[in-house]
């Protein structure tokens, strides 16, 4: 078994696709001779042919557009959007067409493309390349959102959205990228999507997290149990559609949670989660839901990324405020 | 300084406003029959097309576009095209969309407010009305290229108004086509008007089938209300897609006789006068002329194809009133391939809620 990082896997995982199901497209800026900016496309054209793993001219609309006209013709599009900053003007044919398409005609077509985006901040990039709109996605009916936070999840739930028959958004943190690595069998076995991961079990609070941010609240847990406060830490990863049983289950346990994203904070996903807690366990809660987020800014520059980035203190903070009240 | 690159824009028509040909026509202009079945196409659109506003005005249907004026590009185009052939409309394209095997029902349906009338019974592979101005042109770009990939011999055919040239899709479907060199048709129905704003404002480019030549594909002029040229250019692009030529842009002019929508008046944004001077250049009736002049028309040719069609489009009304409205559960049904749990309960909130009375909720 190799030892892959979360770029390496989600090149694992394409490969493995493009070999085993011969409709599987990859289109995007860079994405071929290149290999992608990310490395994340390496090798592939050479491996499967320019017809397949075609390099775009720079149009993230038409990238969008044209994979909604393959998918309905039976192909299966995995296209790149180099930047999630750059993904805006593709959101027309996302929401209007990607999302709809099997609504609009009763399921006689279908969208089964998968949009793949590196997100979130926290490698000092330039401008509009550390956003994190997941939650504009994940308002979109029709969509699945995904953001992978390991290498095996990475490849799990690449695999699956590609095997999905419907469009699924996949945002990258690039943050995890090169991060770590870890065992990645490359046996083709998909993650479900509709499902979050349980990845560390406690009586004491809940944490509640995706991408990026599962590094930070991981360590803030180890942090917590060694002063015996045992947190139950959850990484949503499939973030539309939402399942929320095992964070209402966790709640029921526990009396206390905090959601933690990185993205701004209004309107976020932490308020719908925060929400579906009120409504369903709010009998079972010991202290108000917290949510630990980036702020309603713009995301800064990189001399200011460090101090909008929710990081283990602020969770360990929120974690401390939940736990002091009665 | 010398010149690195030159282009010319063609513009062809073989039929004048009288009905008269003015040069040779094309071979398969010929079958004189051939040229009555798109005669008797145009009729049967023509006819659904006014009791469709008809029924709008009644209260019976939505906001319905119609496509008067505009027969000849549709029914030009779809008699070129192969049932394999793959049909991305814009929303004004019912005269191909009757032709590819769209029912009237269906269209009827769809303007009424329902999803089902995007199911074609018959064209599977067609897509559904594009509302979002040009953004079928990036779908047909891969549906193209979908074709070329598996090496089948079948073209996409996008259908757009003059607006349509505006905007960023158009230029960025179209340039990814051309790079692919894949089998897509572009027709632009440039009838003047993009609802209030006519073309002199839409764009300085003399011709819209200029903009072809920016993204390095072939773009060319034909006379829209002349079924003959619209054909005619369809069937070389159509030949030229299918044997690895690359797309094509044809812009076809006509006239946009009718308001916008039925939720549209025209008379606020335009001159009485231009319509009533443009209704003398209107494509049915100058085929009419032409098929008189061959003799292969007459007045009771004419008299029993308004009785057919006027019985056809009756029928399809009478199926599509007795349609009752879809169940709750339609909001639901197609949205993912499988019902996600967290919808289950929404679903069943909806169930719950009474259904609101049948009248009165059409506008526009």
């Amino acid at each position: 078994m190799a030892e892959l990082n979360l770029v390496e896997a989600v090149n694992c995982a394409l490969a493995h696709e493009l070999a085993a199901d011969p409709d599987i497209v990859l289109l995007g800026e860079d994405i071929g001779v290149n290999g992608g900016v990310f490395r994340a496309t390496l090798g592939l054209q050479q491996r499967f042919g320019a017809e397949r793993v075609i390099d775009t001219p720079l149009a993230e609309a038409a990238i969008a557009g044209v994979a909604v006209g393959m998918a309905a013709m039976g192909l299966k599009p995995v296209a790149e959007i180099q930047f999630t900053g750059f993904i805006y003007p593709a959101i027309d044919q996302i929401v209007n067409h990607a999302s709809r398409l099997r609504h609009r005609t009763r399921g006689r077509m279908s969208c089964p493309l998968v949009l793949r985006s590196p997100c979130g901040g926290g490698i000092h990039a330039p401008e509009h390349h550390s956003e994190s709109p997941e939650a504009m996605f994940a308002h979109v009916p029709g969509l699945r959102v995904v953001m992978p936070s390991s290498p095996r999840r990475a490849y799990g739930l690449l695999l699956a959205a590609m095997r999905s028959p419907d469009p699924v958004i996949f945002l990258e943190p690039t943050r995890l990228y090169r991060l770590f690595r870890e065992e990645v069998e490359d046996g083709g076995v998909a993650l479900p999507l509709d499902t979050c991961f349980t990845l560390r079990d406690g009586a004491d609070l809940t944490l509640v997290t995706w991408g990026a941010m599962v590094p930070e609240t991981l360590m803030a847990a180890d942090v917590l149990a060694q002063q015996d406060v045992m947190a139950e830490v959850i990484d949503v990863a499939t973030l539309k559609p939402l399942d929320m049983e095992p964070i209402l289950a966790s709640v029921a346990r526990t009396g206390r949670c905090i959601v933690v994203h990185e993205a701004a904070r209004s309107a976020g996903l932490g308020a719908e989660i925060a929400a579906h807690v009120a409504e369903e366990e709010i009998y079972s809660l010991r202290a108000p839901v917290l949510r630990v987020t980036g702020y309603d800014v713009v995301m800064p520059l990189g001399r200011l990324e460090k101090q909008y980035l929710p990081d283990r203190q602020r969770i360990l903070d929120a974690a401390e405020q939940t736990l002091g009240a009665a | 300084m010398v010149t690195v690159a030159s282009f010319s824009i063609s513009h062809t028509g073989f039929i004048d406003p009288q009905g008269e040909a003015t040069g040779p026509l094309p071979p398969f202009a010929a079958d004189s029959e051939a040229l009555a079945d798109m005669y008797r196409a145009m009729v049967l659109t023509r006819l659904f097309d006014k009791k469709a506003v008809a029924l709008q005005r009644t209260g019976q249907l939505g906001t319905f576009p119609s496509a008067i004026g505009a027969e000849a590009i549709g029914v030009g185009l779809a008699s070129a095209m192969r049932a394999e052939d793959v049909l991305l409309p814009s929303y004004r394209d019912h005269a191909a969309q009757l032709l590819r095997g769209v029912s009237m029902t269906e269209i009827l349906l769809y303007w009424a407010g329902d999803e089902r009338g995007s199911d074609f019974a018959v064209p599977r592979h067609d897509f559904p009305n594009c509302v979002p101005i040009a953004s079928q042109i990036c779908h047909a770009a891969g549906a193209a290229y979908a074709c070329k990939l598996r090496r089948e011999p079948r073209v996409a055919v996008c259908m757009a108004g003059d607006g349509a040239t505006s905007k960023g899709d158009f230029y960025e479907g179209m340039n990814l086509a051309g790079v692919w060199q894949a089998p897509l048709v572009m027709v632009i129905s440039n009838n003047q008007w993009a609802i209030s704003l006519p073309r002199r404002a839409q764009t300085a480019a003399a011709t819209l089938a200029q903009k072809a030549i920016a993204a390095g594909i072939e773009g060319l002029q034909v006379d829209g209300n002349d079924v003959i040229a619209v054909r005619h250019a369809a069937q070389q692009a159509l030949s030229k897609a299918r044997s690895g030529g690359g797309p094509t842009l044809i812009e076809a002019i006509t006239y946009r006789l009718g308001d916008h929508t039925t939720a549209d008046d025209a008379s606020r944004y335009r001159d009485a006068a231009e319509v009533q001077q443009q209704w003398l250049r209107e494509p049915i009736t100058r085929l009419r002329n032409y098929l008189a002049r061959l003799g292969a028309w007459d007045k009771d040719k004419e008299i029993r194809l308004h009785q057919e069609c006027a019985a056809r489009v009756e029928r399809a009304v009478a199926d599509f009133l007795q349609i009752p409205p879809p169940g709750v559960d339609a909001m639901f049904d197609h949205l993912y391939a499988a019902l996600p749990k967290s919808l289950e309960r929404q679903r069943a909130m909806a169930r719950r809620q009474p259904a609101p009375a049948a009248h009165g909720e059409h506008h526009g």
